[in-house]
């Protein structure tokens, strides 16, 4: 099954409230996808330093001195804020590769979720309210996020596991189905140089939609090509720096339910994810088109 | 009229309160409040009540029906009249996948638009759309009425049994054996009763009828390609 909750605000006066909407809406979500769950929430840019989220199962040995190694490393300043199992460090962002190349070689079971001017992924394996509890979702604000409840299909029920999937700066991708073609793909995406780090369908479809965005291609055009080129089942919902966008498999068997106020652009699995929303009384609701893409940006 | 608030008091109790209700029942008139896209709201029942219910739903809303009138005062989830028996469902908004699949009786009115798979495998359920279907609808559908006042999506009626088809707008594509044929005098009397029934002002004329071409009903290995 797996369940999906999406919120793109458009009211800046909303986004102080955006991690307490989101989590709300993925906890009524729990019974879709009671094993992990995940959220990435797109904060505020300051402009200066990029973003890496960090995840470590041994965060206490892990996180002590990592701030002093990465930046004796990479020489240059380093900040690093904790939340339970994970931590955003703040990196120069000429320097985000290096802090990769960095992490990899100082802190082997350090887990890199995502990098990028504003998003931060959080995601574990539980149950939503308590991976909710756990990193405080719910006081997290930012223009828009995206959240997944999972049951699992295609690979193991682990942190790894879990959505949402990062492969590229500040994009993120949920899913709710699964692709019969990841293997083949994995395959032709590692040949061409995509970072893919587990054996989950889903982190293939999100390093497809990289790759076609670097060989040139909008985030809407990527998504128009993933209707050809991914085979199985999917409802994804994607995030860009600036960006939110849906799209069906041809076949629609995933439900999904979007709203659209003057105030945001929602999306939830079922409509039941949705009812908390301010004024959603007199949102538009409706059943995206199967092999249609939606987009909104800021 | 009995108020029962869903959110205060959960689903259990209300499907096993109008379930209750039998024939000779003097609690005829139900509301459901705070329905809030819960799933499986008044299913089974089996008594000629009316319950209406203020919100939207969410999976398999009046599934099983036998005799109730149930009124959705918005739009509901995948399955909507799944399997219903006797009696009507109307539903004010949209209706997700597969409404009134495999029904075999009774009236589904939606007055929005239905997604795809709507009346998959019906088998003797009346089905009116006021607006709009999606792709795959009347898939297998073996006995019944699907009437669409717009459009049909892709694959209309593929692997059609003997359900009549009668869509108003345009047809994206018609599925494997299913084709058109022409309206004769008892299509349009059926259509008058269907369309006044759903409260709609379509006009039984305007309408186009599809059918089986019953050329898939046995294995031919000359269609091998077609099933």
């Amino acid at each position: 099954m797996c369940g999906i909750v999406g919120l793109f605000l458009k009211d800046k006066l909303l986004e102080p409230k955006l991690g307490g909407l989101l989590t709300e809406m993925l906890i009524t979500m729990t019974d879709r996808g009671p094993d992990s769950a995940g959220i990435a929430i797109y904060g505020s840019d300051n402009g200066v330093d990029s973003k890496l989220t960090i995840q470590s199962d041994q965060a206490d040995r892990d996180f002590a001195t990592l701030v002093t190694d990465v930046s004796r490393e990479i020489g240059s300043d380093v900040t690093l804020q904790r939340n339970d199992t994970h931590a955003v460090l703040g990196v120069a962002s000429d320097k985000t590769e290096l802090a990769r190349e960095a992490i990899a070689k100082l802190r082997a079971d350090v887990r890199i979720m995502s990098d990028g001017d504003a998003i931060e992924i959080y995601k574990e394996v539980g149950l939503p309210k308590d991976v909710a509890q756990r990193f405080q979702l719910s006081t997290m604000s930012g223009s828009h996020g995206i959240g997944h409840t999972r049951m699992a299909t295609e690979s193991a029920v682990t942190t790894d596991g879990a959505h949402p999937f990062s492969t590229g700066p500040d994009q993120c991708l949920v899913h709710n189905g699964s692709l019969s073609n990841h293997n083949n793909l994995r395959r032709k995406l590692c040949r061409e140089g995509i970072r893919i780090e587990s054996a989950n369908d889903t982190e293939v479809g999100a390093a497809y939609l990289t790759w076609k965005m670097q060989e040139g291609a909008t985030l809407g055009e990527a998504l128009e090509a993933s209707l050809e080129d991914l085979d199985g089942f999917f409802t994804f919902v994607v995030g860009t720096k600036d960006g939110f966008g849906v799209v069906r498999d041809p076949i629609a068997c995933k439900p999904a339910v979007l709203a659209e106020t003057d105030q945001y652009v929602a999306f939830g699995s079922e409509y039941r994810a949705l009812v908390g929303l301010p004024r959603i009384e007199s949102a538009r609701v409706w059943e995206p088109e199967p092999a249609t893409v939606y987009f909104w940006s800021h | 009229m009995l108020t029962y608030d869903l959110e205060a008091d959960g689903l259990r109790g209300l499907n096993s309160s109008l379930q209750r209700q039998t024939i000779d029942t003097n609690q005829n008139n139900w509301e459901v409040v705070n329905p809030k896209g819960s799933h499986a709201i008044a299913v089974g029942l089996n008594a000629e009540i009316e319950v209406t219910v203020r919100g939207s739903t969410g999976y398999y809303c009046g599934g099983m029906n036998q005799q109730a009138l149930i009124h959705v005062e918005g739009s509901v989830g995948p399955g909507v009249a799944e399997n219903m028996m006797s009696g009507v469902i109307i539903v004010d908004g949209d209706a997700s996948q597969y409404a009134g699949a495999t029904g075999h009786g009774g009236l589904l009115v939606v007055k929005g638009n239905a997604s795809s798979r709507c009346g998959i495998s019906m088998k003797g359920i009346d089905i009116v759309v006021h607006g709009n279907i999606g792709h795959m609808s009347a898939f297998m559908a073996q006995a019944g009425n699907l009437v669409v006042c717009g459009d049909a999506g892709e694959a209309l009626g593929d692997s059609l049994y003997e359900a009549r088809l009668f869509v108003r707008g345009s047809v994206k594509s018609l599925g494997a054996d299913c084709i058109e044929k022409g309206i004769r005098p008892e299509h349009t009397a059926l259509l008058q009763d269907l369309l006044e029934r759903a409260e709609s002002d379509a006009k039984p004329a305007d309408f186009k009828r599809y059918g089986s071409a019953r050329q898939l009903y046995n294995f031919d290995v000359d269609r091998n390609m077609t099933y």
